[in-house]
């Protein structure tokens, strides 16, 4: 029950890019059609799911280690270098089994390695200390999906937003920050849910 | 100084602005203007990160195969952040600093502002223009930032840096601008009024 209520939670309540603006760049440039958006998301979604269990048992090792010496100020660059590793993994299985969602992600894929949403989940982790690793998989896999959302939603208005007669200051980012902004008060309504 | 290096460091501040030009850096940009003081204090991080990151790799540049340069930006710019969280731990205390502002610490790792920096820029110039780039562009970034937040915290806490103005003259805090979406409204203002001034940079 507790694992349900905290996935729930971690995909409405604690949405990454509505609640903590995780993962903005590239969610800000990768959202203009919905194909190459929900690419990006089910690659940020494997990544974070990965990576966030192994992050988590180095940080348990970092707090709890043989040394008997305070380590924690490395969870950094140990958690940077795991994702930056799984990432480079990632790609090399795009390339080679769907060269063309290889084709369409092109940069952005290298780019998930310095993606905040990824980071931050392991950041959010240490900071929250989970109890145990499942915990730590469930939210992963739940602000993952949440990326996921926001990212194909976003990517589906700014379809339509083609058409629309913006006034050409605002045209391009200016509306994408206010459509996003808008989203995020229509998800503030999970909040101060209990679930 | 010559005109060169003066137009690297005064173009990202205002014509470039990394966030609302270049659209780089706005997780954290938008997720610490809740207060003027974590807005300093990110401004300040960026700033150093970002200037002694471009200024190292630049100093490197030559000996680094491009193969594994990502691995290497990041191990560059991983020792720096954590060197400015440990020096901000020891001053938590005594300044008060947000606890929640350690996590977007963190991710100055992942901010795209200094990585950008060092692809575009630290890795084909000399260290010195690098070292001004990285400064200016953390400044730039940090102005967007003090902006959001002298906005986010007069209206929606009635004080700056703490210190209580308009609720002196009887305003009741609006409470919807210290929540995450008045932040990302608030930026496409900004990103507004500089595209109305700068006919140049609008979309087509």
């Amino acid at each position: 029950m507790e694992y349900i209520s905290l996935f729930v939670k971690s995909i409405f309540v604690d949405n990454m890019i509505f609640a903590y603006f995780l993962g903005m760049c590239s969610y800000l440039a990768v959202s203009k059609n919905v194909k190459t958006a929900s690419g990006l998301g089910a690659a940020v979604v494997f990544v974070l799911l990965c990576t966030l269990p192994i992050n988590y048992g180095i940080n348990k090792f970092l707090a709890n280690n043989p040394f008997g010496v305070d380590l924690t100020f490395l969870s950094f660059i140990l958690f940077i270098a795991v994702i930056a590793a799984f990432t480079q993994l990632v790609e090399m299985i795009v390339e080679k089994f769907a060269p063309s969602l290889y084709g369409s992600l092109g940069i952005f894929l290298p780019l998930i390695a310095v993606n905040c949403a990824i980071l931050g989940g392991s950041l959010f982790m240490q900071q929250r200390d989970f109890g145990n690793v499942g915990e730590a998989a469930v939210y992963a896999l739940g602000s993952g999906i949440g990326w996921f959302l926001a990212i194909v939603t976003l990517a589906a208005i700014r379809e339509k937003l083609q058409y629309s007669n913006v006034s050409p200051a605002l045209k391009g980012i200016g509306i994408t920050f206010i459509t996003v902004g808008l989203m995020s008060i229509a998800f503030m309504t999970f909040m101060g849910i209990t679930i | 100084m010559n005109a060169k290096l003066k137009e690297t460091l005064l173009n990202p501040i205002f014509k470039g602005n990394p966030i609302t030009v270049l659209v780089l850096g706005i997780c954290s940009a938008l997720a610490v203007t809740v207060t003027m003081k974590g807005a300093l204090v990110m401004m300040l991080s960026v700033t150093v990160v970002s200037a002694v990151s471009s200024l190292i790799l630049s100093i490197l540049r030559n000996t680094i195969p491009s193969r594994v340069r990502i691995i290497v930006q990041l191990v560059v710019v991983s020792m720096m952040v954590i060197l400015v969280d440990q020096v901000l731990r020891s001053f938590e205390a005594t300044y008060a600093i947000d606890k929640q502002l350690s996590v977007y610490i963190g991710l100055i790792i992942t901010n795209c502002i200094v990585m950008g920096r060092i692809e575009a820029f630290a890795l084909g110039n000399k260290p010195w223009p690098s070292f001004l780039d990285g400064l200016a562009n953390g400044l730039g970034y940090g102005l967007i930032l003090l902006t959001v937040a002298f906005f986010r915290e007069l209206l929606g806490s009635g004080t700056l840096f703490g210190v209580d103005i308009l609720g002196r003259l009887g305003y009741v805090p609006n409470n919807l601008v210290i929540l995450p979406p008045m932040a990302l409204i608030l930026l496409g203002c900004i990103v507004w009024i500089q595209r109305s001034i700068q006919k140049d940079l609008q979309e087509k």
